[in-house]
């Protein structure tokens, strides 16, 4: 029994087979067209960006690149991965190049440049609290006045200037002064000398209105003789206009 | 240019140090002046100008190139000194008659009329010879005033002096002096000096040269900042202002000894020394009292100290009138903007002469009737308004005469003695140079190239 059975079986499973074979070719198929030649590899891209683009010597800054396409991605001639970051730290201004490597050896690449400005001067060394702290002291307390062309009036801006002077002075009655009187490049060079003079007497006459004591109080004139700048400029020429105030004598406290 | 009177060259030596020194001066005239006019006023106007020939000075030595050197120092040095005159009008060379006199002998009054005619027509005749023997240069020179045939003669000199390059220059200035005396125009400058303040060591210093910017050479070596040098009447003595302390004063450097004198140290800034004509006082500008840069008075001993304004403002620059010491200008900002002022030499009658503009750096003409300075006319109240220029000022009529017009800084103008010519500084910022000028502002002359130079001061003969 077995036998015929099995036999019917297999004919009727081949039958069905042949069916659904015939039934999935439902549409007979068109002669196939002559194989089209492979389409162009997509170009590769890349990008490349640091951030910041600006460092200080030691600082570091990123870079970030991107790339499409690409089998290969060489980092100023290091394989790197497709995309990705990487941090640098370098001790000069330096730019780096990517290079993009796609099929057929085609190439893309992009830079990124990394400008180093110098590295701050160290701090100061902490002020030992002596004759230098008083200085610094001074300069940050007493500052310089300026004057109008061939003027030695102190005008109402030298006043506030003078005004904070003597109170600083008044704290400090052992620091004594010396006001170098200053012109700019434009007046006589003899009558200037004179200038520098009143210049220097009228503040010196100011701050003894103010309490500071007259002998504490030196003054020189210097006409045009030392200025601070030298361009033919109203800025220069008002900056070297000015009664330039520094400490004296003992100035131990 | 040696200044010490103790040279080997004993028997001249520069005119400024005779009076010092009252040596005897030997120079000796082989005819007889020709009576000079006493006092001749000068105009300096072309028209006026005499028409001079000077023939090349005859070598009656061997004609080696030392000699010849000699001979044309000091006949180009002879040639610029009267050019430099503004007398005369040095007729060219081109025009000569072939024969040229060496010698009186040369030139009878027949000979005269060739000058005098055209094409050279000249109305005097400068001549002579050098001749080079036993190192000893002798040099024969004669003045003749063609345009008079009957009494042609006006000068004749000789002199002898080492053969030297610089004998000969000194020869020639000499020479040139005694020819202007005779023409009328008074005392020559021809060997009058300049100081100045240069700055090309490093430093501003105190420089020396002839007036002619010959001999330019360093005086002070005090490496720090000298303004302002005025040579005193006998030409001995430079004060001026130095900051070699530390501090503006006033120092006063012998010329004789090579030293500094004695002055007094004064609080404050002193500045703009002036002799007095006698050379017994100077004027000075001090902050010593009270902290206003006023007029002083001071003998040169450094006693008797006079404060002549208090105006409580900037005095500066006094300057004595060089004819009668009786008189000082200054400038005065007591106004606002400086001015030129005139007071006596006690103080009193102060009156500024220019009312408008900023005006610096006075100098009193020899005659006394004109100032010169610095003015920027219309700068009231303005920073930039214009240049300034060295004017003139008339103190008889009020009336003035710019001389520069080049658009720079042109200051510290400087009479001559002989009244006809200035010297002044002329640039701008940082960078100056020397000129000298005739007082009608024509032939402006460049005396100094090297560095920056300023502050001239011509020596009073």
């Amino acid at each position: 029994m077995s036998h015929a059975r099995s036999r019917y079986l297999l004919t009727l499973v081949g039958a069905l087979a042949m069916m659904m074979v015939l039934a999935g070719c439902k549409h007979k198929p068109a002669p196939a067209p002559p194989a089209p030649p492979p389409p162009p590899a997509p170009a590769p891209t890349v990008t490349l960006n640091a951030n910041p683009d600006t460092i200080q010597a030691g600082q570091s800054a990123t870079l970030t690149w991107t790339s499409s396409n690409a089998q290969q991605v060489q980092l100023n001639g290091s394989t790197v991965d497709n995309n990705g970051s990487e941090t640098v730290s370098p001790a000069q201004t330096t730019t780096y190049e990517i290079v993009a490597t796609g099929s057929n050896n085609q190439t893309a690449n992009a830079s990124a440049t990394v400008t180093v400005t110098p590295a701050p001067a160290p701090p100061a060394p902490t002020p030992q609290p002596t004759v230098e702290s008083l200085a610094d002291r001074f300069k940050q307390n007493v500052g310089d006045i300026y004057f109008a062309f061939n003027k030695s009036n102190i005008s109402p801006t030298a006043q506030e200037t003078l005004q904070q002077d003597a109170t600083w002075l008044n704290a400090h009655p052992s620091v004594n002064i010396l006001i170098a009187g200053h012109c700019d490049d434009r007046g006589s060079a003899e009558y200037n000398m004179g200038l520098g003079d009143r210049r220097a007497n009228s503040a010196r006459s100011y701050l003894i209105q103010l309490g500071v004591a007259a002998n504490r109080i030196q003054t020189i004139s210097y006409g045009k003789e030392r200025p601070f700048c030298t361009e033919n400029t109203e800025s220069c020429w008002q900056s070297n206009r000015r009664d330039h105030i520094t400490m004296a004598g003992n100035g131990n406290q | 240019m040696n200044m010490n009177p103790f040279t080997p060259r004993g028997w001249r030596m520069h005119p400024l140090l005779r009076s010092v020194l009252a040596a005897g001066t030997v120079l000796a005239c082989v005819a007889g002046l020709a009576a000079a006019p006493p006092q001749v006023t000068i105009a300096i106007t072309g028209a006026k100008k005499l028409r001079l020939a000077q023939p090349v000075f005859r070598l009656l030595s061997p004609p080696t190139s030392s000699h010849q050197a000699l001979q044309t120092t000091f006949d180009s040095v002879l040639w610029n000194d009267l050019y430099q005159s503004g007398l005369v009008i040095m007729v060219s060379r081109s025009f000569y008659p072939q024969q040229q006199p060496s010698t009186p002998q040369d030139l009878p009054a027949a000979q005269l009329t060739v000058w005098s005619q055209q094409p050279t027509t000249a109305q005097r005749l400068v001549f002579g010879n050098i001749q080079v023997a036993n190192h000893l240069l002798r040099i024969e020179g004669y003045l003749y005033n063609i345009t008079d045939p009957q009494q042609p003669f006006m000068i004749g000199k000789r002199y002898t002096d080492q053969a030297t390059p610089a004998a000969a220059r000194e020869i020639a200035h000499e020479f040139a002096d005694a020819i202007i005396q005779a023409l009328g125009g008074g005392p020559g400058i021809a060997q009058s000096k300049i100081a100045f303040i240069s700055n090309r060591s490093g430093h501003k210093e105190i420089w020396l040269m002839d007036y002619d910017g010959h001999g330019q050479h360093q005086i002070t070596r005090l490496q720090s900042i000298s303004y302002s040098p005025r040579l005193s009447p006998d030409g001995s003595k430079i004060a001026f202002m130095s900051f070699a302390s530390g501090r503006p004063e006033i120092r006063i450097y012998s010329l004789l000894t090579h030293r500094y004198l004695y002055f007094p140290h004064f609080g404050g800034t002193n500045a703009t020394p002036a002799w007095s004509p006698d050379g017994s006082h100077l004027a000075f500008s001090s902050s010593m009292h009270g902290g206003y840069m006023e007029i002083y008075t001071i003998r040169a001993n450094g006693t008797h100290l006079r404060q002549l304004t208090f105006s409580h403002s900037v005095n500066m620059a006094p300057v004595w009138n060089p004819k009668t010491g009786a008189q000082l200008a200054f400038e005065s900002d007591r106004t606002g903007l400086p001015q030129i002022y005139t007071m006596d030499s006690d103080g009193t009658n102060q009156r500024d002469i220019t009312p408008t503009g900023y005006a610096v750096s006075p100098s009193w003409s020899p005659n006394g009737q004109a100032l010169a300075f610095s003015w920027r006319r219309n700068g009231q109240g303005e920073e930039n308004a214009g240049g300034y220029d060295i004017y003139i000022f008339n103190l008889a009529d009020g009336s003035y005469t710019q001389l520069t017009h080049n658009g720079l800084r042109n200051d510290f103008p400087s009479w001559a003695p002989d009244g006809r010519h200035l010297v002044f500084a002329s640039g701008s910022g940082r960078h100056w140079q020397l000129f000298t000028v005739l007082a009608d502002g024509s032939d402006p002359t460049q005396l100094t190239f090297a560095g920056s130079n300023t502050m001239p001061n011509w020596s009073w003969h």
